[in-house]
């Protein structure tokens, strides 16, 4: 059908125009919804911990040491006789906290200065990007590393390494949005009609920049998790005995050897599972706010 | 002027480049290291029972005690001149204690470096190939869990599975403990020694103990690398000259791989890039949960151990090594595609 029927299609038959079917929205955003269904029950489930796990994480409970699952265990218990489901239960609490703390952190920050750094141009922005440059042509997990290590480990210093390392994934995509849009008619438009720099800044352009940055935080939380636990599982978390998916890891990895398969395995799978679907919204949500726009790498 | 000549401007430009962006990044290290708040020798020597007297020295001995501006030229003068500073742990120059571990993480990234190309680019080509059909699907949702799984995750269970159950591959190292006990590296690339040594055993088991750790590494990177791959090939494939080879008749192997896989090589090799930085990080977290005796592994003993001017020593390694390998991307990068130049 040509684009002029197509037009005529729409104009002149109203069920064209009907919003699509339920199922329709269904199917065509699956992987988004699938990716929220998944993080709401791990997060409920994680806040629920105290009611639904069946004993107490931190202290030793009936039934022996390094017991493999069974009725009374489904997970199996730890070398201190400790209940493993109840610590994969109560093991999302640091990840998500740390994850979403750091990446709002990011976000507010890097954004901001994308928006400025861009707009403002000149030598600010200059230096601004160059130096974000260089911050994210460096490892991040390595980065986060050399921060927790300098300022000592712990919940705060966590959250300020992680936070850190992904100002500049926002500022990139703040700073090329502003670009594009700032040479745009209504820019023009708003400048002729006497706006300020920073109206024009924050009531036209980065309004508009939050379509391509919204779909980074989906990204970057799914990435902070993993980086979390990997900062834990290498001992730069909390202090044990705090139930956290890569420190468990840690201390199962000395049982490997041995066998005790159930320590290592089902903190991974959490891991695994949120950080796929915090990927999966990220996707969705980039084919919702950006339908038209290639599927990002 | 020749295109070679073109080619060498660019070279020589991107090189002068390159100087500008690592001495940022040597600054963004030095802020880190020195300005964040913690003193290097509280951190070293505090919860040990040591007098004042003894941080004082030890202040003095680092140089904190001198203003701010007097450290970081001589943080950018040592670094200049290669002086890395001592060890306090071994009491060895830090560079030659780096020197001495590079090798084996240069082994290990080369290596994971290669499976991931490999594996990327032989999913993403059939992924576009077979576009939309259910291998596609598969591949993709393969590629999404591949970077969401925890490296040293999969190490673990590789080694659970590998080493402990079925007992194929060893549990860690880079050598077996009694080979390694006699061997005397040249080069400290034990691929190559063993051959230098025309120890064609020796040369088989650096090869199984580097299997296992190149896996976990090249299959967390490889998802990138396919996806990306996916995306460019289905871009290429659409074009025109595409289907002018399938019109000259060529058979689909000789139109796929040369005249589409080789376009669509340019953007590869820009995300091949990017995910070096990746791979370092994860070489990281694949070096500890093998022991396998790398740079990542001195970082994290000498982080244990409060050793300040090996962690700084290393930071600054791993900032040069990256800027150089951020460089030869880009001459990679102006080779393949004509139309970049300056």
């Amino acid at each position: 059908m040509s684009a002029v029927a197509e037009v005529a299609r729409f104009v002149t038959e109203p069920e064209a125009r009907a919003r699509p079917s339920f199922l329709g929205v269904v199917r065509r955003h699956s992987i988004l919804l699938i990716g929220t269904v998944i993080v709401g029950i791990v997060v409920t489930v994680t806040i629920l911990a105290p009611l639904l796990a069946p004993y107490d994480p931190t202290v030793q409970s009936p039934g022996g040491r390094l017991a493999p699952p069974s009725a009374a265990h489904l997970m199996g218990t730890d070398q201190l006789h400790r209940d493993v489901l109840s610590r994969v239960l109560y093991g999302g609490r640091l990840p998500l906290l740390v994850a979403a703390v750091s990446v709002a952190i990011s976000f507010s920050l890097g954004t901001s200065l994308g928006w400025i750094s861009g707009y403002f141009g000149g030598r600010l922005d200059r230096g601004l990007s160059v130096l974000m440059d260089a911050i994210y042509s460096f490892p991040s997990l390595i980065l986060a590393i050399a921060i927790v290590a300098m300022l000592g480990p712990g919940l705060l210093n966590m959250i300020g390494a992680i936070a850190f390392v992904y100002i500049p994934t926002y500022f990139r995509v703040a700073r090329a949005q502003v670009l594009t849009l700032k040479e745009q008619e209504f820019v023009e438009a708003a400048r002729a009609m006497g706006g300020t720099h920073w109206r024009i800044l924050l009531r036209h352009i980065a309004p508009n920049t939050l379509p391509a940055v919204m779909t980074v935080p989906s990204f970057t939380i799914a990435d902070a998790i993993l980086t979390e636990a990997a900062l834990s599982f290498l001992g730069f978390g909390l202090p044990p005995p705090t139930p956290d998916w890569g420190f468990d890891i840690q201390n199962g990895q000395k049982f490997l050897q041995a066998g005790y398969w159930w320590l290592i395995t089902f903190p991974g799978l959490m891991i695994i599972l949120v950080s796929v679907a915090f990927g999966m919204i990220g996707e969705g949500v980039n084919d919702l706010l950006n339908p038209r726009r290639r599927r990002r790498i | 002027m020749g295109a070679l000549g073109g080619l060498g401007r660019y070279i020589a430009a991107r090189l002068v480049m390159t100087i500008p962006m690592l001495l940022i990044l040597l600054t963004v290290v030095f802020l880190i290291l020195r300005v964040m708040p913690g003193d290097p020798c509280l951190a070293m020597l505090g919860g040990r029972n040591v007098g004042p007297e003894v941080i004082a020295r030890c202040r003095q001995e680092l140089g904190v005690d001198r203003p701010i501006v007097v450290q970081y030229l001589h943080y950018l003068l040592g670094i200049a001149r290669g002086d890395f500073g001592i060890s306090i742990r071994t009491g060895r120059p830090v560079l030659e204690e780096l020197f001495q571990a590079f090798p084996a993480t240069f082994e290990l990234a080369a290596s994971g470096m290669f499976v991931a190309v490999f594996i990327g680019l032989v999913s993403g080509v059939i992924a576009a190939v077979r576009h939309d059909t259910s291998i596609d699907h598969g591949v993709r949702v393969l590629n999404i869990a591949s970077f969401s799984m925890p490296v040293f995750w999969i190490g673990l269970m590789f080694l659970m599975v590998f080493a402990v159950r079925l007992g194929i591959f060893p549990v860690g190292g880079r050598l077996d403990p009694v080979a390694a006990a006699l061997f005397e590296p040249i080069t400290n690339f034990y691929l190559l020694d063993t051959l230098l040594r025309r120890d064609f055993g020796l040369f088989l088991d650096a090869l199984r103990h580097l299997f296992l750790p190149a896996l976990t590494l090249g299959l967390v990177v490889s998802g990138f690398i396919g996806r990306m791959t996916r995306s460019s090939m289905l871009e290429v494939l659409d074009k025109e000259y595409v289907t002018v080879a399938r019109a000259k008749g060529l058979v689909e192997r000789v139109v796929v791989l040369r005249h589409a896989l080789k376009n669509a090589l340019i953007p590869i090799v820009t995300v091949i890039g990017l995910e070096f930085a990746l791979l370092m990080g994860g070489a990281i977290l694949t070096e500890t949960v093998y022991s396998w005796p790398g740079i990542a592994r001195f970082l994290l003993v000498s982080i244990d151990a409060r050793d300040f001017q090996a962690i700084q020593g290393t930071v600054v390694f791993i900032a040069i090594f990256i800027s150089m390998v951020n460089l030869l991307v880009d001459i990679a990068y102006a080779r393949l595609d004509p139309r970049i130049r300056y």
